[in-house]
């Protein structure tokens, strides 16, 4: 095994090159603009524009101008402007003849680019692990007479990246870009589909915050249901982040409440309740987790790097309000329901043995939209907002309505705020 | 001086393999046993890691189990070993000298069973190593989780290194040099520090009323101090009616005071602790409540609670009594009786009321599954193993029949003389 070896090895992905090429598409690019829904739709207000082209969105907390998104320039959508560093992806971008296939001098694939950069430590691990383990299979595979693919071999060598790379905190952006693009050539090869997995950061002057009305609520858990479709959950165990307190008389009590209700609602003489994850002021979670894995972003979302989580479950342990749930198998989604416009920190398809949560939809909310709960209430008893913006509704329900936070005596400081009419 | 060190290093290890692996049919079905345990353990382990967690018990409300729970309580029996090495190198009680070297190995059999316990719970080992420094990224000094693992390791490199040196000094025919000794005070803190930790661990989750009490880190101590000592006794026993390593009946009668001692301290607690709860009982109470009495109808935990406190008080109470402490076999028996309670107490009867009912008051009840009964059993049985060939190899040395193939006629016997004056 030499190093050349491994640099064939890296420069597999060969496959993926012919494939776009076939589908004329540029290299570097993983949608064509016509089908791409990169982004989660435009801002607030534009939520239901995902089916055309949305008048401008919002990467990385800079708002894109409709130009762009009209001329395909997906590299900067796809908050990973490295991988258009290269100069000569961004001149084939451009207009450049696309190379032909099959040809020798084709040497510009995303593999290729990776290869430019120098190997840190961790990737050349992940190569000679990769190609190491791609190495077995294949001697496992010669003797059953069935060839390893150059696509089984990339996913194998990928994989074993994927399983080194470092917390996505101390990531430099170009770690992220290719983790991200990692990732989505991952999906495809395993599941068949296109994801746009993005980075954004926590825009600038934005604290978010929740108001629930206790008045309003029927308990019709539409916001479950939208909450699981669009994060992504396991649907065999039926994760849920949401839960939907039925609570007797008209105390709040969870003493005398139960969130497994299966009959109509609203039921006479009950109250509902939703809690979800509070994304603490002073979150407990982040506190006592051995890896720091889950932190608060400075938008006051409380995230977790799904593959940094090392599946203690302290963090559950430590949760007051019972936020926080185990992958306890490998998660199932259908391939069909699965969301493609993920966040790295939200709602990105996870891993068995991994700590999950709601992240108010980071994939949505800093784009500007609407957390899938939010939107899908039909009784209007959610309201979500800036709490910086003084003329946010949110604010105008903390100014306006008398309101209490679950177990405010802990010190906990929920970020997520209950009031009645 | 240096190859003479790494010969006569390469013979201790033949040497201890050698003594590990030779004995009569009695050690061979033993080990035999174990491994068997072991084997069955580790199968289940690889069921456990192809299909995740979910072939356990737990699940979201109950997020840990009998894992956790054995290791909450095996923490305590390496810490016990403290109650050993204070006397024997710290005090200086020469009844102690002989008896140490064994409690030393039962603490690192139990450092390693704990280990164990702490990887077979984490849902993705295979990624363990974002926890070691350079590479990954340790949460320290802000999770307690990150204090424990810095302990435990630091407790059984310690605990095996300051054995290891004074054997393998015995091995070579020499008296090991006083450099030890600032390791060895080191120690004492150490042990108190990893119970304690181990105790801050749970105590710190004002989430969890069950454990949010600033006595859970004395309480940790005393029973500790009362089933180690126990383990030991029993240990001890079986090596003195089995070899003819010198153990003073001193030694296993300290053993016995510091076990009803602590075991005294330990009930106080406990009826410290059922005041609180029941006296004007709160919200916060509710855990206790499901623990001691059941909660609508689940009481899961009751008669699991109910049977350690009564054995607890029978085994305190036979301790307390002279002529059945001073009597071996019923000093054997209430050793038994203690340690099994502790077990239970210390274990499920802690952990698990912590999660029952969840912070949010649903009632969700815990039954671990045959996957983690054989893991545990399995673990258990490492340990076992771990603790036998630790014994096996410490003892020839120490009774002067283990030495190194390269000691001359005089250093030969002058080491013989060493050994057998002690």
């Amino acid at each position: 095994m030499t190093f050349e070896d491994v640099l064939r090895w890296q420069g597999m992905s060969r496959a993926l090159e012919r494939r776009l090429e076939d589908e004329g598409r540029a290299e570097g690019e993983w949608c064509t603009p016509e089908e791409c829904t990169c982004g989660g739709g435009g801002p607030a207000g534009t939520a239901g524009a995902d089916e055309g082209i949305p008048a401008e969105g919002w990467v990385n907390g800079e708002a894109i101008p409709a130009e762009a998104w009209a001329s395909g320039d997906l590299h900067a959508l796809h908050g990973s402007p490295e991988l258009g560093e290269a100069p000569t992806t961004a001149g084939a971008r451009a207009g450049a003849p696309a190379v032909t296939p099959g040809s020798d001098a084709a040497p510009r694939v995303p593999g290729a680019e990776l290869l430019e950069k120098p190997l840190n430590r961790r990737r050349a691990l992940g190569t000679l692990f990769g190609t190491l383990f791609a190495g077995t299979q294949a001697a496992g595979a010669c003797t059953s007479l069935i060839p390893l693919d150059e696509d089984k071999k990339e996913e194998i060598l990928l994989d074993w990246q994927d399983k080194l790379k470092g917390n996505f905190r101390r990531m430099t952006d170009a770690e992220k870009a290719e983790t991200i693009h990692r990732l989505e050539r991952l999906a495809r090869l395993r599941r068949g589909v296109d994801l746009n997995i993005t980075t954004t950061d926590a825009p600038e002057g934005v604290l978010f915050g929740y108001a629930f009305n206790i008045s309003k609520c029927k308990g019709y858990r539409e916001c479950v249901a939208a909450c699981v479709k669009e994060n992504n959950q396991d649907r065999r165990t039926g994760i849920q982040y949401i839960r939907i307190f039925e609570m007797e008389g008209s105390e709040v009590d969870f003493e005398h409440a139960t969130a497994e209700y299966q009959h109509d609602v609203p039921a006479e003489g009950h109250l509902y309740l939703g809690t979800q994850c509070f994304q603490c002021g002073s979150p407990p979670c982040v506190e006592v987790c051995p890896v720091g894995a889950t932190w608060k972003e400075p938008d006051g979302i409380v995230v977790i790097d799904y593959d940094w989580c090392i599946g203690c479950r302290y963090c559950i342990a430590a949760c007051p309000y019972w936020a926080r749930r185990f992958n306890w198998g490998e998660p199932e989604i259908p391939t069909e329901e699965i969301n493609p416009n993920q966040h790295y920190l939200g709602n990105r398809l996870r891993r068995k043995g991994c700590v999950e949560k709601c992240t108010f939809c980071i994939q949505r909310s800093r784009v500007g939209r609407l957390p899938a709960c939010a939107e899908a209430c039909p009784t209007g008893a959610r309201v979500f907002g800036n709490l910086l913006d003084p003329d946010s509704e949110i604010r105008w329900v903390l100014e306006n309505k008398q309101v209490f936070r679950l177990k405010a005596d802990l010190g906990t400081d929920p970020q997520f705020f209950y009031y009645m009419d | 001086m240096l190859r003479d060190l790494l010969r006569d290093l390469k013979a201790f290890l033949f040497s201890a393999l050698d003594a590990a692996t030779s004995g009569g049919r009695k050690y061979h079905v033993w080990m035999g046993t174990l491994t068997g345990f072991i084997l069955l353990g580790g199968y289940a382990y690889m069921i456990q890691l192809r299909d995740g967690l979910q072939v356990t018990g737990m699940t979201d409300h109950v997020s840990w189990g009998l894992y956790i729970s054995n290791f909450s309580f095996l923490v305590g029996m390496a810490a016990a070993a403290v109650m050993l090495v204070l006397p024997a190198y710290v005090l200086k009680d020469v009844d102690f000298t002989k008896a140490v070297l064994i409690a030393e190995g039962v603490a690192v059999s139990a450092l390693v069973m704990c280990l164990g316990f702490v990887v077979v719970d984490i849902g993705s080992p295979f990624r363990a190593w974002h926890m070691m420094p350079v590479v990954g990224s340790l949460n320290w000094p802000r999770s307690m989780l990150a204090w424990d693992v810095i302990v435990l390791n630091g407790y059984i490199v310690l605990n095996s290194c300051i054995p290891l040196y004074i054997l393998f000094s015995h091995y070579r025919g020499k008296q090991p040099s006083k450099l030890y000794i600032p390791f060895m005070y080191l120690s004492v803190f150490w042990a108190v520090s990893i119970h304690m930790v181990t105790a801050f661990l749970l105590a710190g989750l004002p989430a969890r009323p069950f454990w949010n009490s600033s006595l859970m880190g004395p309480r940790f101590l005393a029973s500790a101090f009362a089933a180690g000592p126990a383990y030991m006794i029993l240990v001890l026993s079986f090596i003195k009616a089995n070899s003819e390593y010198p153990i003073e009946d001193a030694a296993i009668s300290k053993l016995a005071m510091v076990a009803t001692v602590a075991a005294q301290v330990n009930l106080v607690m406990i009826g410290s602790e059922v005041f609180k709860e029941f006296y004007f009982p709160t919200h916060h109470s509710i855990n206790a409540q499901y623990l001691f009495f059941g909660l609508h109808g689940h009481d899961a935990l009751v008669t699991w609670i109910r049977t350690s406190i009564g054995v607890n008080i029978v085994a305190t109470a036979m301790l307390m009594l002279h002529p059945i402490r001073r009597d071996p076999r019923w000093l054997r028996a209430a050793c038994i009786a203690l340690f099994i309670a502790i077990w239970m107490d210390k274990g499920m009867g802690l952990v698990i009321p912590g999660f029952v009912p969840s912070p949010l008051h649903e009632i969700v009840e815990y039954q671990p599954t045959w996957v983690e009964f054989a893991v545990t059993g399995g673990i258990w049985a490492l340990g076992l193993f771990v603790l036998t060939v630790l014994v096996r190899v410490a003892l020839p040395i120490e009774l002067g029949q283990m030495r190194s193939p390269y000691l001359t006629e005089e250093e030969l016997a002058a080491a013989q003389e060493a050994a057998s004056s002690h």
